[in-house]
């Protein structure tokens, strides 16, 4: 299938004003154009959003997972980094 | 909007009526056509994605075709139902156009079928949209969106056919040829389409044909097809006189409420 000649694009959906993009799937386009109208195809049309983001996938630089150890696991103890010593009063609902 | 809930009341005289409910099938029968050809594509795409696409389209179509049905079993008033029009309908009582009914070939055929469909409805509906009948005009102005979609859509894959590789831009040529002599048949008024003109209800049909050969010559030029002047007449769909293809639709759409009457599921 002609599919395997097109590059992989990474899909973001933005669901209303006011929030972000959030990664929504992948699918394979010949172009940018077509990639967003696949992906207005594939991922909007359960109202899912207003907004299409579409990056080529060989864009995007991802972590190495071996890194995982030096990466996140010196965050562990760092307790003091939380905003938790704090009182918060009564009439703050939403934190 | 729901159409079926509207009191149709009949005004002026009973030709007029019947006009209408002719008119209201002609819209519903090219929607539905065209969405069940559409349909047969599902799960043979070329890709994933473009089977979605082109499946989410056959749904819009056939929405539409279901709102008109509603609103012309309305009009009847006889008892019959969206589905008795549908399952139930003799071939030469379908008002479509003939283009609709054709195969869908290979996807430069049914890709150049879409975009000459969806020029025409497009046209259509922003003229319908302002119909002295509300119901006509609630239904166009409602599809008038998913329509603008459908062109844009197929309007970049005949760009991109026509304009890709050798393969591509022969198989696209040959869709011409084959389905251009079935193009003038959207521009020729049947009685009622005239009569319903006449009220102000319908569309002169032949008034949106330059805008329709604009967009069609402006999307020929990105995709170096040439615009053909000749026309070779294939008509009479909208007088229900259909090609033996419409007879397999309507075996395969009909089979189950022929075969079962009034099986549910």
């Amino acid at each position: 299938m002609s599919q395997q000649d097109w590059p992989l694009w990474e899909v973001f959906i933005r669901s209303k004003q006011g929030l972000d993009h959030k990664h929504a799937g992948s699918l394979h386009a010949a172009d940018a154009a077509m990639a967003i109208e696949n992906a207005r195809d594939v991922y909007t049309r359960r109202m899912e959003g207003i907004s299409i983001w579409v990056v080529e996938s060989k864009n995007i630089h991802a972590s190495s997972p071996e890194d995982a150890a030096n990466f996140y696991e010196p965050a562990n103890n760092k307790v003091y980094r939380h905003p938790t010593f704090y009182h918060l009063p009564d009439e703050v609902k939403n934190m | 909007m729901n159409p079926s809930s509207t009191n149709f009341k009949t005004k002026g005289s009973d030709k007029e009526t019947e006009a209408l409910y002719n008119y209201t099938l002609h819209l519903a029968d090219n929607a539905l056509i065209m969405g069940h050809r559409l349909s047969e594509w599902t799960g043979h795409g070329p890709a994933l994605e473009q089977d979605i696409a082109i499946t989410n389209i056959a749904l819009d179509l056939i929405g539409q075709s279901r709102n008109f049905y509603q609103y012309a079993a309305i009009i009847n008033g006889n008892g019959c139902t969206e589905d008795s029009l549908v399952y139930l309908r003799d071939v030469a009582e379908f008002k479509n156009i003939l283009l609709v009914e054709l195969p869908n070939g290979d996807w430069a055929k049914t890709i150049l079928k879409l975009f000459f469909f969806s020029t025409w409805q497009y046209f259509l509906y922003k003229k319908l949209k302002s119909s002295f009948d509300q119901q006509l005009s609630a239904i166009a102005e409602k599809s008038l969106k998913e329509v603008t979609y459908h062109i844009r859509w197929s309007s970049e894959w005949v760009i991109r056919l026509g304009d890709g590789t050798e393969e591509s831009h022969s198989r696209i040529m040959n869709a011409l040829d084959e389905l251009w002599p079935y193009t003038d048949e959207l521009f020729i008024a049947s009685d009622y389409e005239k009569q319903t003109a006449d009220n102000g209800i319908g569309v002169y049909t032949n008034s949106i044909k330059n805008e329709w050969g604009e967009k069609v010559r402006g999307v020929f030029r990105e995709s170096t097809l040439l615009f053909p002047e000749t026309r070779l007449l294939q008509t009479g769909g909208k007088d229900g006189k259909h090609t033996e293809y419409l007879t397999s639709v309507l075996n395969e759409m009909q089979f189950l409420q022929r075969t079962y009457p009034g099986c549910e599921w």
